[in-house]
């Protein structure tokens, strides 16, 4: 028999960037995914732009173009993206290590899920995530000083 | 059929099309069905393929959500169209596309044979090494209510491949056993009466196995059935971890008959009726 043609509907990289009807876990797990890269991409500039002193090259001495005001906000999405990675990923190993889901129970319409069983777990992270970031705002505008 | 179109309201369902023998990929086509309250997603792609399109193609078998083929995307939603009223999710229009993840046979007909080639591959049964005993059963195996509540969840799944559909993990890794086969693994691993675990760990604890999960818990949200694949797998997850440490709680499947009655019936059971076949 002849070979059957098929369309391929698998979504590539829209199935985990597309937020689309989906739960706030699913949002959850597309930003840990995001702030990962992202703090990934400012590792690598870190190592390039440290690796420049081998060269007597010194770019974060005041007045150079890495103190300027693009470079500071970049960095405090930075910070931002750390606090969020942080205590989302301290939620997943508890999770992932099945401590935060709860036991298998009968299932009865409507039915109650794992995900209600962690969601307040994420509340909590999201809150001292979101502490965490308050205080290094502050760090960051300079206040107290 | 006589119809009662009183009380109805239109709605237009915006099907995917996809002719492997005329079409370079889907398309998508456009119908208007009269609504009645009470009227589900199958209903309506019944209605279209009697009145408006007999060459529409879906599978569907049951109609009461127990058979798991109408699985389908609704409104960008995997779920059932046997379980899903119309007026429930859409005022006047309705997406209808078959379930992402798989290839497409025909208009919403997925390919399932990936996720039961999947599901096959890790073994779906009670492994035992007492041969004797599985071919030739004399009795039966001893299981407390408690350790049945250990996998019981998982028993329901009714294979319908929502979860797979809706899983972004399996959206980028074709070889991901998606949530499926790896809830299935945990039912059996749980089972008192399996020893095959050992063997589904090689499989489950590989690069495309449990780990590949970062609970986006959506297979969770979409499963009609309440089954919970997530849950299911963050505990194989442990499972996993702790069998690796050598942490493991040593595990035998439980011998047959053990127990209260220690194979007698009890007094209040009553007799089998008689045979009729």
């Amino acid at each position: 028999m002849a070979e059957m043609k098929r369309h391929d509907n698998r979504l590539g990289l829209w199935g985990w960037l597309g937020g689309g009807r989906w739960g706030v876990e699913r949002h959850a797990y597309i930003l840990h995914r995001l702030t990962g890269l992202a703090i990934l991409l400012y590792f690598l500039m870190h190592i390039v732009v440290t690796s420049l002193r081998a060269s007597g090259k010194y770019m974060w001495i005041e007045g150079h173009v890495l103190h300027q005001p693009v470079f500071r906000f970049g960095e405090y999405l930075v910070f931002a993206a750390f606090a969020y990675h942080a205590f989302n990923g301290i939620r997943l190993v508890l999770v992932e290590l099945g401590l935060a889901v709860g036991k298998p129970i009968e299932p009865i319409y409507p039915y109650k899920t794992s995900l209600n069983v962690q969601r307040p777990l994420l509340i909590s992270m999201m809150v001292l995530a979101g502490i965490f970031l308050l205080l290094g705002s502050f760090e960051f505008l300079g206040v107290g000083k | 059929m006589t119809e009662n179109t009183n009380n109805s309201r239109p709605i237009t369902f915006h099907v995917t099309r996809y002719n492997p023998e005329s079409d370079r990929k889907p398309y998508i086509k456009s119908y208007t069905v009269p609504v009645r309250a009470g009227m589900t997603v199958l209903d309506g792609l019944h209605y279209i393929k009697e009145n408006l399109d007999p060459t529409l193609a879906w599978r569907f078998s049951c109609r009461m959500g127990v058979c798991g083929s109408c699985g389908m995307l609704l409104n960008g939603h995997p779920t059932l169209a046997c379980n899903t009223q119309i007026l429930h999710i859409a005022d006047t229009d309705l997406t209808v596309g078959p379930l992402p993840n798989f290839e497409i046979i025909r208009d919403l007909v997925p390919d399932l044979m990936t996720m039961f080639e999947k599901h096959r591959s890790i073994n779906p049964h009670i492994v035992r090494t007492d041969e004797k005993e599985l071919n030739t059963p004399e009795g039966e195996f001893y299981q407390t209510p408690e350790q049945l509540e250990k996998f019981l969840q998982f028993t329901y799944c009714i294979k319908c491949g929502c979860c797979m559909g809706a899983c972004p993990t399996l959206a980028t890794d074709v070889h991901y056993l998606g949530p499926m086969p790896l809830a299935a693994a945990e039912r059996y691993d749980n089972d008192s009466r399996d020893d095959g675990w050992r063997d589904r760990h090689q499989l489950t604890g590989s690069a495309h196995g449990a780990f590949r999960c970062h609970y986006a818990g959506e297979c969770s949200r979409v499963c009609p059935k309440g089954v919970d694949p997530a849950r299911a797998i963050q505990h194989l997850k442990r499972q996993l971890v702790l069998d690796y440490l050598h942490l493991a709680r040593k595990k035998k499947p439980c011998a047959m008959l053990h127990g209260p009655g220690e194979g007698k019936l009890l007094a209040n059971i009553p007799a089998a009726p008689a045979k009729t076949v």
